[in-house]
């Protein structure tokens, strides 16, 4: 199933089951949305539940925060993450504090989908990932996709949970076709073990896990060892208990994502590694990550910012042999 | 109708749409990657007014190819940068989204929409503070005046009274959503009327787009307050490279298409006599040969080296402040 299919099969199912589940967005609605997630979708429910709006983000999640009070269940599309600073005081400021502001009263049960990443040749103010910003604000629930399946359970259970929750997909997956299986007990909230290994743990999400899970056959092969993958589903709450069991077996661990370096998400993930298996560890984690630049528009230069199937195999080679692989 | 000012606008409208035209088919090919936000049909707006406005500091949206050519930018410079080559406007690093280039007074080049709005006012009231009486302009399009930046900038420039032209570019679409269903109304001069002097003109007319800006220049430079001014324009192509554009009628662009602003300005400056057979004919050639030569520099010219990718995030010679 194509990944954009699964995340329009996630809200058509709850569209059709709950009269209060509406959809809002520019160009979500006549156009079928600027990645075609919500095509479709307008034909069937109508303009009044698929709800095309200005461009304006800050309105977009302000009014469906107030949606979300008056009794909808609003997905919020902002096109891509890039903009959601612009509604970042209502993201912050608002979504994620009123729960507690109000001694838990008040639910926001609100979903606000958006793509984020590097594509191809978009240039600075088109390129960006901003996970660590997100998953860093209590209150705010950060869930990721990275195939179909993660795209279609965890948007089902982000548009249910009576949480305001960031949904990240990825501008590059939208048009993957990807294996889907019914996974009866699927949470969102628990991480995804995709792949058992013995000797490396690595731990990634949306699009680099797929360029990882691509180095690591030609790792595999070429130190004659195994490696385990964790998908991260869920940044915010952040449970890592998958990964702490998994690094106790492997005793080495390796992130990989796409933000810049400095202060990257990968930074989180290994610093509660570190505290809850120091003594496990054989070698110093490995973080990859984008370079600590603007993304550029020239696509030598843009390949050369980030993370590539090559640039992570010959990462992990030189750091295992460094470490006695 | 002044023949130099016609000859002017139809040779700086050609070579718009031609650059554009072959924009086009270099991103078909693959040389030009990314977004393409093609401007074909709004030449008279973005020729119009950046002749118009003449000299001071212009802050445009994404979609500016053919102003930053109508500045007076080399045409080889900009089609370098849609290439990403190192000897465009921007090294090769902002791509067609984002073209600068402040020896021509030009400061993007801005991709999220209606960000530059802002900048423009900042900058007319550093140039006021400064003890200029320079003008800026800031285009964009209708699909920014709904949100906060376009509001917040109209009420601060009143406030500050900077000389500021807020020029806004009514093509009735903002990617797939016509103006209507997200505008409450869509005569846009409107919402900026009780805070400036407000008009709305042809967009699809050169002469009534520069005169409006000019008139425009004159009154924010010397009254110091800002001027909004809406054209209504049209763009033929889809928003961009990457949009089908199966939202509008075939008939609504045919009917765009019969505003055409270019073919307006031949047939009455032919009529009027301003223009002649021959001096079209010879814009035409030059034009082409602009163009190939753009595209061939484009080609040949060299890939930023890879330590480009660290250059130019932060000023090379700050120590010397520090230390
Ligand atoms: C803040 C922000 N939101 C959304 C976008 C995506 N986007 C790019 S152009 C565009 C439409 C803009 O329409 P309009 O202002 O009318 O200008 P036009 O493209 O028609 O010239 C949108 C929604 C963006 N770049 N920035």
């Amino acid at each position: 199933m194509l990944y954009r299919e699964a995340l329009k099969k996630a809200m058509d199912e709850l569209m059709e089951e709950d009269e209060t589940v509406v959809v809002l967005g520019e160009d979500v609605g006549f156009y079928g949305g600027n990645y075609r997630v919500t095509e479709g979708l307008y034909a069937k429910y109508g303009e009044k539940r698929v709800i095309d709006t200005p461009i304006a983000e800050n309105s977009i999640v302000g009014n469906a925060i107030g949606m979300a009070i008056g009794g909808l269940r609003p997905v919020a599309e902002i096109m891509t993450v890039n903009f959601s600073l612009i509604a970042y005081d209502q993201i912050v400021n608002e979504a994620a504090k009123i729960r507690y502001m109000s001694g838990g009263k008040v639910s926001l049960p609100l979903t606000i989908r958006m793509p984020q990443g590097v594509a191809k040749q978009l240039a600075a103010q088109h390129s960006q990932s901003f996970e660590r910003i997100y998953a860093s604000i209590p209150g705010l629930r950060v869930f990721t996709a990275s195939d179909s399946i993660t795209a279609y359970y965890g948007l089902k259970q982000a548009i249910l949970l009576d949480d305001p929750v960031v949904f990240l997909e990825h501008e590059l997956l939208y048009a993957q076709d990807f294996d889907f299986i019914d996974i009866p007990h699927f949470d969102v909230r628990k991480q995804r073990l995709i792949k058992e290994g013995n000797d490396i743990t690595v731990v990634s999400y949306l699009k680099m896990l797929h360029d990882t899970l691509e180095a690591i056959k030609d790792i595999e092969k070429d130190l004659g060892i195994s490696v385990e993958v964790i998908e991260l589903t869920s940044l915010n709450p952040l449970n890592l208990d998958k990964v702490y069991e998994s690094v106790k077996k492997t005793k080495r661990l390796v992130v990989v994502n796409e933000e810049p370096k400095t202060g990257s998400f990968a930074t989180e993930i290994i610093t509660k590694v570190i505290e809850n298996n120091f003594y496990d560890l054989d070698a110093p984690p490995l973080r990859i990550c984008g370079e600590d630049v603007p993304t550029p528009y020239n696509r030598k230069l843009e390949l050369l910012s980030i993370p590539t199937p090559d640039k992570i195999y010959k990462k992990i080679i030189e750091w295992g042999k460094e470490n006695g692989l | 109708m002044i023949k130099s000012y016609a000859e002017q606008f139809y040779y700086l409208m050609k070579l718009g749409r031609e650059f554009e035209i072959r924009a086009k088919e270099e991103y078909m090919k693959g040389n030009i990657g990314g977004f393409l936000h093609l401007a074909i049909g709004e030449e008279a707006v973005h020729v119009g007014a950046t002749v118009g406005f003449g000299k001071g500091d212009i802050f445009v949206h994404y979609r500016d190819h053919i102003y930053a050519l109508a500045r007076g930018i080399p045409a080889k410079e900009v089609m370098a940068e849609l290439f990403g080559k190192v000897t465009g406007v921007s090294k090769g690093k902002g791509g067609s989204m984002h073209l600068y280039h402040p020896k021509y007074n030009f400061y993007g080049g801005i991709a999220i929409v209606g960000a530059q709005i802002p900048h423009a006012v900042g900058a007319a009231y550093a140039r006021k503070l400064l003890g200029h009486t320079e003008g800026v302009l800031v285009a964009f399009g209708d699909g920014a005046t709904n949100a906060g930046n376009f509001y917040e900038s109209l009420n601060l420039a009143a406030v500050y009274k900077v000389p500021v032209i807020f020029l806004c570019e009514n093509n009735y679409y903002a990617i797939g959503t016509r103006i209507d269903r997200v505008s409450a109304f869509s005569d846009l001069y409107l919402k900026a009327k009780d805070y400036m002097p407000a008009i709305s003109v042809d967009g699809m007319d050169v002469f009534e787009v520069f005169n409006a800006v000019s008139k425009a220049k004159e009154y924010v430079e010397t009254e110091s307050k800002p001027y909004f001014i809406e054209a209504k324009t049209y763009r033929y192509e889809p928003h961009s490279m990457s949009d089908g554009g199966d939202y509008r009628s075939p008939r609504e662009l045919k009917i765009a298409k019969e505003r055409d602003p270019i073919e307006r300005l031949k047939e009455k400056g032919l009529e009027k006599g301003v223009l002649t057979p021959e001096f079209i004919k010879t814009i035409d050639e030059k034009v082409e040969k602009e163009i190939e030569e753009a595209v061939e520099f484009a080609l040949n010219s060299p890939e930023p080296s890879e330590d480009e990718l660290y250059k130019d995030i932060y000023c090379e010679v700050c120590e010397d402040v520090v230390s």
